[in-house]
């Protein structure tokens, strides 16, 4: 790869399309598939039957592991794994070195000014919920207001509702429009004096929509709010610049990211990090214990009780290296091809109806096929080998506004080939015929 | 219908369950119904509300539901309605049992909970088929779920383990 596609503030402003600006460089699919073991693998093998090759397109769910994360994985058990921060001896502090860097890998992926801004945590549920509860149940008070969107995933919505019932404040929610669009303005005139915290998905992980980031936090800054986002389906399918698109939180889980599952990240303003207590208690967050009183260490170790999650976080280190490599402006522009190609061929399906259309989307594909359950379509889908989610995507509130009780959805990740758009695409003609 | 790639679904999807996943019957909400509830299944987004007019007997005068969930949770509500009408509570309870058995196990005696319509049993045993996928067992008993919640007067069940 070029470095250009490694060069950091290269990203493209987030307010405008996140398309990649640079002109298309060769992107070898078929040896990026040779980095991930389980690709492979054929399904619904059987003796006496050869199986079906795996067409895996639930990336939005869970990313495969390239062989790159698996070793460094290994390696850490067989070579350099000791617990972390407390040792003395030799393998303690190499891991503890290996796992720090990690924090600095985090950072730079995101761009933070240092690694002293990122938190790591078990995933981005875990994210949301260590700044509500220790965010949010220090600063927010009943008559404040949160905003949120009808895109939101459940963990971004949950965690609210539970503090809410604690503290009293209000919830308000940003619409979006039938393409699935963000509707500024009305998040423009929701914004008040009242408005504590704006917590917005960065991406959809049913629409695809990628939402107006910088000019959200803009306008929430210019009435005092703090701004969260959840940035688990975009930061694997895009650059994403925490300078430039300027939250107070960013957050996003390791095992879409094609890393292991159990690890992610907390990226914090260090002004507002400073302000918060800490998350759970325990050991490695402490400063100084006795029974006459802790004290506690500064962010980020404040919000990391316990033994962290040493191996998945070396394994984490090895996937931002691998989408490093690979550029992830490269992996946009090759995801959206078969985005393209899947969309095009879908439309022209009739009584296909495809549930997001903005124009700025992630290479996430939902749709409802009439007169088939997407239970019924998933299943015939995967019997090709062809493997989907179906149901409402931990997103009820989205499906609502849709007007549909589930959907179907087809997720692109780095290693898809257009031959596998093709096959979604067959595989849903097939159902279509077998329920006629 | 000659894709062979769907043969391991033979089973499943037999003309019966596709014909009342279309056309489900009794597909209404009665207006004289005494007793509903709603049956939920979150993770693939089948909900139905069954709709029972129980009389002071306990028997089942009428019975129908409304909502769509997947071709199998559809056909199983639908041959639902048709095999309990006119059965007293105890009679579908039992029903239900040996039915769940049908679904959930290779040697189900239909003996096991007292004495069952054998006829009934045997119009619903074309949803047997889930036996073979696990996570289908839920959406054919997604309605039955929702009949038991109705007489009981729960209002509510999820099929979500």
């Amino acid at each position: 790869m070029p470095d250009a596609h490694r060069k950091r503030g290269h990203t493209s402003a987030p307010t405008a399309s996140h398309r990649p600006i640079l002109p298309p460089e060769p992107y070898d699919v078929e040896r990026v598939r040779l980095d991930f073991p389980i690709l492979r693998r054929l399904v619904h093998e059987r003796p006496g039957r050869l199986g079906k090759p795996l067409v895996y397109l639930d990336n939005a769910a869970s990313g495969q592991k390239p062989r790159a994360v698996i070793d460094a994985m290994v390696r850490c058990m067989e070579q350099e794994y000791a617990n972390v921060h407390r040792g003395i001896h030799y393998l303690s502090q190499q891991t503890t070195d290996a796992y720090e860097a990690v924090r600095g890998k985090i950072a730079c992926f995101l761009n933070a000014p240092s690694r002293d801004n990122i938190v790591i945590t078990r995933n981005a549920t875990e994210a949301i919920n260590l700044v509500a509860a220790t965010w949010g149940r220090r600063f927010l008070e009943p008559g404040d207001e949160v905003i949120l969107s009808v895109l939101e995933h459940h963990a971004n919505i949950v965690p609210w509702q539970l503090l809410q019932s604690e503290k009293g404040f209000t919830i308000k929610v940003v619409p979006c429009d039938a393409r699935g669009q963000l509707d500024v303005d009305a998040y423009a005139d929701l914004l008040g004096p009242k408005t504590k915290l704006v917590a917005i998905t960065h991406g959809s992980n049913v629409t695809g929509t990628i939402t107006p980031v910088a000019e959200i936090t803009r306008l929430a800054h210019r009435h005092g709010a703090l701004v969260l986002l959840d940035g688990s389906q975009t930061v694997v399918h895009m650059p994403v610049d925490v300078q430039v698109i300027n939250p107070d939180f960013y957050v996003f889980t390791g095992h879409k990211l094609y890393g292991p599952t159990g690890i992610g990240a907390l990226y914090g303003r260090k002004s507002v990090l400073h302000q918060m207590p800490p998350y759970q208690g325990g050991g490695d967050m402490i400063a100084a214990v006795s029974f006459d009183g802790t004290t506690y260490r500064d962010p980020p170790y404040r919000f990391e009780a316990g033994t962290p999650p040493i191996i998945e976080g070396i394994g984490l280190g090895a996937a931002i290296d691998y989408v490093e490599m690979l550029g992830r402006d490269a992996i946009a522009l090759h995801e959206h091809s078969l985005l393209e190609r899947a969309t095009k061929r879908l439309e022209q399906i009739e009584g296909v109806r495809i549930i997001g259309t903005a124009p700025d989307k992630a290479a996430i594909l939902s749709f409802v096929l009439d007169g088939v359950h997407p239970h019924d379509l998933g299943m015939l889908a995967d019997q090709m080998g062809v493997a989907i989610r179906v149901g409402r995507h931990c997103a009820e509130p989205l499906l609502a506004r849709f007007g549909v009780e589930a959907a179907a959805r087809a997720s692109f990740g780095l290693y898809n080939t257009i031959a596998e758009a093709d096959a979604l695409v067959d595989a849903v003609v097939a159902v279509k015929e077998f329920f006629r | 219908m000659a894709n062979d790639q769907f043969d391991d679904l033979r089973d499943l999807y037999q003309e019966v369950i596709l014909d009342h996943g279309r056309h489900p019957r009794n597909h209404r909400h009665p207006p004289d119904a005494n007793r509903e509830a709603r049956g939920d299944n979150p993770l693939c987004g089948d909900r139905i509300t069954v709709y029972l007019s129980l009389d002071d007997h306990g028997v089942i005068q009428d019975v129908a539901f409304e909502g769509r969930g997947c071709a199998i949770s559809t056909a199983s509500a639908s041959l639902m309605t048709e095999v309990i009408r006119g059965k007293t509570e105890q009679d579908a309870r039992i029903l239900f049992e040996c039915f769940h058995d049908l679904c959930t196990k290779d040697d189900a005696d239909s003996d096991a909970h007292g004495p069952v319509d054998e006829d009934a049993l045997d119009r619903l045993r074309v949803l047997s088929g889930v036996r073979e996928f696990p996570v289908r067992v839920k959406c054919a008993t997604l309605a039955w779920h929702a009949l038991s919640a109705a007489m009981a007067g729960a209002g509510k069940v999820s099929t979500e383990e």
